[in-house]
């Protein structure tokens, strides 16, 4: 689950009636330090109006020449207001950080990184859902992939783009495109055609290279000389492995944490039976809908 | 002058995918135009965790949202449950634009904030 942080307060710049627009050297540290440190920033002017985004806490922030009186939509919104025209950056960020601790718990550092699908490209055929080992994917309702731990996704790992025969999966936080999300040309098409064996992957070399591994520590090894060797052989076989899988720009702390290879062929396993299932069921709602409505198009 | 449309930016806090310098310079033209605006952190973290605070966004009017990929975007916004209409991208109604790629100055541009392009205070209909 990931923390959320509608409870951080939303900070308000009001430039409305009756006030007098914030000192522009405070303004502009102040805005880009806000949104490093996760709040959502708004400013309203005269006849701007601010809508109810969920939060609970709202940081009226101006100078003021009459207090503003604010309505807002939402019942449960505590406002709290504040002058500025005597206060520093510090002093400000001091205030707005106090209300915050008081409100919404510490967030754990997580890069949002995760797939995110291009419904205009996916055909739904549960490739990625097969491939990925850590249940990023699910189906919904209506058996359509979705992306449902976005957490459990590795870090700056987009290797299930690259299973996608659609280009429909991106990753907006990559490098480079199409995955960024860049358009997609007539070149990534063709790249993506000629397309990763998952079995070359999931089965096969890193298989047999992993059990290699494993067998070789176990019986070859004095307990005290395990930890290097093992240590070696693993990045002799990331090595293989990034020659093996290059191009699919697989950090190399996601392939040294790979699981054993029990848990992969357990996961696999589990990941294509659910893919399988949902394919299924996709297809006898489809051949349901045929029945129930038959097509309107009269047969000559 | 700036226009009346509503502005949405993303700061893109939680990686350097985005230069500095164009999010930097962007923001600063912003804060200083007196156009209202909407600004957010990270807009891939509030579609991972499907805040509902992009729903309200999603349905402004004559969005203009200054972040990264069009597609991206668009799809982020769909992920947690707030899509914008295609067509309303298509047509313009619903403008994204990009700060991986395009310069600070051609963004600040389009949004009417440019150096002469914009009046203090300006007003706009907000949120
Ligand atoms: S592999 Fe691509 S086309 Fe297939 S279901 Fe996943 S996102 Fe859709
Ligand atoms: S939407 Fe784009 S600009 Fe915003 S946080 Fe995500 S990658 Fe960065």
């Amino acid at each position: 689950m990931i923390a959320t942080n509608r409870e951080r307060p939303r900070v308000l710049l009001y430039e409305g009636v009756s006030s007098k627009q914030i000192d522009a050297q405070l303004r502009r540290p102040l805005v880009r330090t806000l949104l490093d440190r996760g709040y959502t920033v708004t400013r309203i002017t005269e006849s701007s109006t601010f809508g109810n985004l969920g939060h609970t806490e709202l940081i009226v922030l101006g100078v003021f020449d009459q207090l503003p009186s604010l309505e807002s939509e939402s019942k449960a919104l505590t406002i709290h207001t504040r002058d500025v025209q005597n206060d520093t950056l510090e002093s400000l960020l001091e205030y707005i950080d106090g209300i915050a601790q008081g409100v919404s718990e510490a967030r754990p550092h997580w890069k949002p990184w995760f797939p995110v699908i291009d419904y205009d490209r996916c055909t739904n055929c549960m490739q990625c859902l097969s491939f990925c080992l850590f249940d990023v994917y699910g189906v919904n309702q209506a058996n359509q992939i979705t992306v449902q731990n976005q957490t459990n996704c590795k870090t700056d790992c987009p290797a299930c783009s690259r299973v996608c025969p659609e280009v429909a999966i991106l990753f907006p936080k990559y490098k480079a495109g199409p995955i960024n999300g860049d358009e997609i040309n007539q070149d990534d098409l063709r790249r993506e055609a000629m397309k990763v064996d998952i079995s070359a992957l999931l089965g096969g070399d890193i298989y047999s290279m992993l059990k290699d591994r494993s067998m070789k520590a176990k019986s070859r090894f004095s307990k005290e000389r395990d930890d290097d060797r093992a240590l070696k052989e693993r990045q002799r076989c990331m090595d293989k492995l990034k020659t093996n899988v290059e191009g699919l720009d697989i950090p190399a702390e996601v392939l040294s944490s790979l699981p054993s290879l029990d848990q992969i062929q357990a996961k696999a396993q589990q990941a294509k039976e659910k893919a399988e299932q949902a394919l299924a069921q996709q297809a006898a709602s489809r051949q349901q809908s045929d029945t129930t409505h038959p097509s309107a198009t009269p047969s000559n | 002058m700036s226009d009346q449309r509503p502005i949405l930016y993303c700061r893109c806090a939680y990686a350097k995918v985005v230069p500095e310098d164009v999010k930097d310079q962007v923001l600063d033209r912003l804060v200083d135009s007196g156009h209202p605006f909407e600004s957010v952190s990270d807009l891939c973290e509030m579609s991972a965790r499907k805040d509902p605070g992009l729903l309200p966004l999603s349905k402004q009017k004559g969005l203009r949202i200054v972040a990264c990929y069009p597609r991206a975007v668009k799809w982020l916004f769909s992920a947690a449950g707030a899509p914008i209409d295609g067509a309303s991208i298509q047509d313009g109604e619903i403008e994204i634009l990009n700060m991986r790629v395009d310069s600070s100055e051609a963004i600040c541009s389009k949004l009417g904030i440019a150096d002469g392009q914009t009046q203090q205070a300006s007003t706009a209909e907000g949120t």
